[in-house]
């Protein structure tokens, strides 16, 4: 009960914020929003079921893509958006069926491989995918059931909804019997497969779980901003989440968010002051491994709020 | 123990008395601040590749900037008031260039923003400028302005871009060097733009393309390829690009060796900031490149050209005057240079006095034709296209001797001009 008034503060936290920020930062809250959904499903791979993944870019350029392509084909955010969760769960399942006859290290250079073939295969259907420069979606099809995604409060009101259904899904998978078998498969897959679960048929669910979140993370950054391109199915896009999710806290619902807040205005904040931000960024990063190595709300977690999920 | 001070505790008359002379000060303050207002410095937002795949564009495209700046000042500035740049790192990202246009409009509240390079951040920017509805100059080169790809925000005033470039190099390149063609290109967008343009201009000029060599981006070796040129090519056309470049040259020497071997002509993107003159490169001499602002000062160099060199620090070789080893990126860089006066031009014919007035600042800009070569124009004189956004000049075809940069022939501006394919003063703002 806790946790759930906790995460229902926070959505209405975020709703509460749009009427305050200036301009400036409400566009840059509801980035960070639909982001972190992308980063809450990094989050349930790794954070919950242990699986370290190089390849979540190949999720979320699946969701921009099918999005962005189905946009350029006139359809509308009410289309759009459920064929790039679609699309993000399908891939995920795709790959999860192949990589997950590996483990570890080669999970995470399969992965990795995978989502540089979905990188370069972008870059060689170029006529179609707008290649390494990308294309700008139709302003007709920026629109979600009569709503202009081009404009402030729907835009908002767009990151705020993915993020919200995604944080309370989020909380409720972690609180159901499978979201257990997941931490248990991340503590212990020997134990848990004894116990008569089927790792791969668990891993592969919590795979697609993810994938479904990177998909509708990439349809909604497509939506809101207006862009798709193949940088955001390179490799950085896989190793971001990650970063989002090591600073807020594996394992935890909401570190994911407070990841990549903190990591947006981190970069943000340090580019304004200075020119080395980089540095700024990889000494905070370094800092964290060194004395919160299980991340923002994980140290808390260890430190007294045991309830947190 | 605390120390106190003796009467610096406030009490009800000093406050009083600190009220009433704060309202006069500020009621005596305000005539000087209107004032103030009106002589305020016009701010500008730089979108700077600082860091990223286009950050050894980025220092240069910055000093010159500073360079341009500095001069705009001391002549008056933009309406008798003083300009700042606030120059803002994107990474050469396109989600982090979005994010810094909303920051330099939305936060710093800019009154324009100028400056990036690389197609991808601009295609990936250029929506947020729209939305916000700031002016946008790019420096990008790419065809996606006139192309009709992007928005009535979205102007190309300091650059002529890659289709014109190609097109029109095209008739001397088959006049001079050859009539059959090998193109080596990216296997990406930036290189399918040379592909489909080059291709198109040579068959214009009757002229053939014997074999397109795509390469692919995770390419480090390119001997595979080479023997893939057939042995009919007279000129072999090369765009790669990134650190690849000098491994491509260095294979392509040893390939032909000293035997006969195709005329070779490339574009400068591939070696800026990098000395042509460096071990490896030695192939290079006697080939052909283009250049879109001649990087060795020529001979007939114009008062501006000399000029504006002087004034960002560049030495006659193209390098920095304090440091011989850093190479500028001298064919694109002057387009930050330039862009910067466009401002001042249609500031100043707009009658600009803030944000409210950045549509007029649009128009301005759209009405703009001939831009003749002047200190604001170093590169030479221009034709502007306001119904497609872009400008078009003359371009550089120079040859390598001695490790230098010849130049051998300049093309006129009609050379690089094509249909419209967009109208964007048609478009609503």
């Amino acid at each position: 009960m806790k946790s759930l008034a906790l995460h229902l503060a926070v959505i209405a936290l975020l709703f509460a914020l749009q009427f305050v920020l200036p301009p400036y930062h409400h566009t840059n809250i509801a980035r960070v929003m639909v982001l972190a959904v992308f980063a809450m499903g990094y989050n349930i791979a790794f954070g919950y079921t242990g699986l370290l993944s190089l390849g979540h870019a190949l999720f979320f350029g699946a969701g921009l893509y099918a999005a962005g392509l189905m946009a350029n084909g006139g359809w509308t955010g009410l289309a759009t958006l459920p064929a790039g969760l679609l699309a993000g769960g399908l891939v995920a399942l795709a790959v999860g069926m192949l990589a997950l006859r590996t483990a570890g290290v080669s999970f995470m250079i399969v992965t990795l491989m995978f989502a540089q073939a979905g990188y370069l295969t972008i870059l060689y259907f170029g006529p179609v995918t707008g290649g390494d420069e990308g294309f700008v979606l139709p302003a007709a099809a920026r629109n979600l059931a009569g709503f202009d995604l081009a404009t402030e409060t729907p835009r908002y009101t767009l990151g705020l909804a993915l993020f919200a259904v995604a944080l309370l899904a989020n909380l409720a998978l972690v609180r159901s019997p499978l979201g257990r078998v997941m931490v248990a498969m991340r503590e212990n897959e020997e134990r848990s497969r004894m116990l008569g679960y089927n790792p791969f048929t668990v891993k592969l669910t919590a795979l697609v779980i993810s994938g479904l979140y990177a998909g509708v993370a990439g349809a909604g950054y497509a939506l809101m901003f207006g862009y798709v391109g193949a940088s955001f199915a390179a490799i950085q896009y896989s190793i971001l989440p990650m970063l989002w999710v090591l600073l807020g806290g594996a394992g935890t619902v909401l570190g994911p968010f407070i990841g990549a807040l903190l990591m947006f205005y981190l970069i943000d904040l340090s580019s304004s002051v200075t020119t080395a931000h980089q540095m700024v960024v990889g000494v905070a990063l370094l800092a964290l491994v060194l004395f919160a190595p299980k991340g923002l709300l994980g140290t808390l977690r260890e430190r007294g709020l045991k309830w947190l999920p | 123990m605390t120390t106190k001070l003796i009467g610096t505790s406030p009490n009800r008359r000093s406050v009083l008395t600190g009220m009433a002379a704060g309202g006069l000060l500020a009621s005596g303050a305000l005539p000087r601040f209107a004032q103030a207002q009106s002589s305020a410095p016009i701010k500008l937002g730089f979108q700077l590749h600082r860091t990223g795949i286009g950050a050894s564009y980025g220092r240069w495209y910055e000093r010159t900037a500073q360079a341009a700046l500095k001069l705009l000042n001391e002549g008056g500035g933009i309406n008798g008031r003083p300009v700042e740049i606030i120059f803002e790192d994107d990474g050469t990202d396109p989600r982090r260039g979005a994010e810094v246009v909303e920051k330099l409009a939305s936060q710093a509240g800019v009154d324009a923003i100028f400056g990036p390079l690389f197609s991808h951040v601009v295609i990936g920017s250029a929506p947020r400028a729209g939305e916000l509805k700031v002016p946008y100059l790019v420096c990008s080169e790419g065809y996606h302005v006139a192309s009709g790809m992007l928005n009535r925000w979205t102007l190309q005033p300091g650059i002529t871009d890659v289709r014109a470039q190609v097109s029109s190099m095209a008739p001397w390149v088959m006049n001079n060097l050859g009539k059959k063609v090998t193109m080596v290109f990216p296997d990406y967008a930036f290189g399918y733009d040379h592909r489909d343009f080059f291709t198109a201009a040579v068959e214009a000029q009757g002229g053939q393309v014997v074999a397109q060599l795509a390469i692919p981006p995770t390419e480090t070796s390119f001997t595979r390829y080479l023997p893939q040129i057939p042995a009919e090519t007279e000129v072999l056309y090369h765009v790669m690009v990134g650190p690849a470049v000098l491994t491509f040259v260095k294979e392509l020497g040893e390939f032909y060796g000293t035997g006969p071997r195709p005329e070779i002509f490339g574009f400068i993107d591939s070696l800026e900031a990098v000395n042509i003159a460096s071990p490896g490169l030695e192939f290079l001499e006697g080939t052909h490149f283009w250049e879109g602002h001649c990087r060795t000062q020529q001979a007939d160099a114009s008062e501006f050209e000399i000029a504006y060199r002087a004034a960002v620090g560049v030495d006659a070789d193209g390098a920095s005057v304090s440091d011989a080893k850093d190479v500028a990126t001298y064919a694109h860089m002057f387009s930050t240079w330039e862009t910067l006066f466009i401002l001042k031009a249609g500031m100043e014919a707009a009658g600009y006095q803030g944000p409210a007035d950045r549509q007029k600042l649009v128009e301005a800009i759209e009405a703009m034709t001939a831009m003749p070569a002047s200190m604001a124009h170093p590169q030479g004189d221009k034709m502007f296209n306001g119904k497609t956004h872009q400008v078009f000049g003359h371009q550089n075809i120079s040859k390598v001797e001695g490790g230098k940069l010849l130049r051998v022939h300049k093309t006129t501006l009609e050379d690089s001009m094509y249909e419209d394919a967009v109208d964007y003063t048609t478009m609503s703002f």
